[in-house]
């Protein structure tokens, strides 16, 4: 937090001690990630839920943490290069007269709708949903995959 | 809540906390987001901690201090390449006091889709008995 704070300091240009505070700081970040196997830092799209998206080769993954949502309270749909996620999160049911120490759960309803790095074959595409975490597989289609081209000698 | 129109659910980033404990593995530990209420018998603990499985949860009582901590393991195989990251994964770590006596043979948990329904029975307190003061 004071790294943060100092690094707001207005620099006129000069080379001040914050900025290589600043570089000090990201290059932290950049070990960081790579020790516990992360990649770039994350993102921040402010829509429920945050996503993750990985790919292998025929493969593109979707992951989302939606504790608390059944298989039920959740609709996807797909087209070839984009990707929606709907539903709604409830409060579970309560007794009467419980008195709240803490309300952090977040409930209401949610859409998000991703467009895809790639062209997917909606036909196989497949959802599971696994202690509160879904996946989505989305194999990629057969024209959008990498494809090695020979080289003819003449 | 009833007739109130659903609002939307916003997204929120997972919090991170300082470890209690200095690690032996690098990773990120959060802050479940929990509801907490009570009754007259019990104290139910709703906890969020997708990607944990039921045998990695691990709750602890001891002296009035419940501690909830959970493991879970990176979803993603490992041949799959990062395309783009808008969460973390990691372990989940909380503590609690608790200033009622729970009855601790009666403790109940449940995982069910990543939430944890903790139940926390209290003690039965001795009903009052009215003593009655016999006039000499």
């Amino acid at each position: 937090m004071l790294l943060r704070r100092l690094s707001s300091v207005p620099d006129y240009g000069f080379d001040t001690p914050f900025d290589e505070i600043e570089r000090m700081r990201r290059q932290m970040d950049r070990l960081a990630g790579q020790l516990s196997g992360g990649s770039t830092s994350e993102q921040f799209a402010g829509v429920y839920p945050l996503i993750n998206v990985t790919e292998d080769p025929d493969n593109y993954f979707i992951r989302a943490e939606v504790p608390g949502l059944n298989p039920d309270d959740i609709e996807i749909n797909v087209t070839n290069d984009s990707f929606t996620i709907s539903g709604e999160r409830s409060s579970q049911t309560q007794e009467e007269n419980a008195r709240y120490h803490r309300k952090e759960r977040e409930t209401g309803k949610f859409s998000r709708v991703v467009t895809l790095p790639g062209m997917v074959d909606t036909e196989k595409a497949g959802a599971q949903n696994k202690n509160g975490v879904l996946t989505v597989t989305l194999p990629k289609s057969e024209a959008s995959k990498p494809r090695q081209v020979a080289i003819k000698g003449s | 809540m009833i007739g109130s129109e659903a609002k939307d659910l916003q997204a929120k980033k997972k919090e991170e906390v300082q470890s209690p404990a200095e690690q032996t593995r690098p990773g990120y530990v959060f802050t479940p987001a929990v509801d907490i209420y009570e009754t007259d018998q019990k104290i139910t603990v709703l906890a969020d901690m997708p990607g944990v499985k039921p045998d990695d949860i691990m709750i602890d009582l001891k002296d009035n201090t419940l501690t909830i901590s959970g493991d879970s393991e990176p979803p993603e195989a490992s041949n799959e390449l990062d395309v783009f990251r808008e969460y973390r994964t990691g372990k989940y770590y909380r503590q609690f006091m608790l200033s009622e006596m729970i009855d601790q043979s009666k403790i109940e948990a449940e995982m069910k889709n990543g939430v944890l329904n903790l139940v926390l029975p209290k003690v039965e307190k001795a009903t009052p008995r009215k003593i009655t003061v016999k006039a000499s």
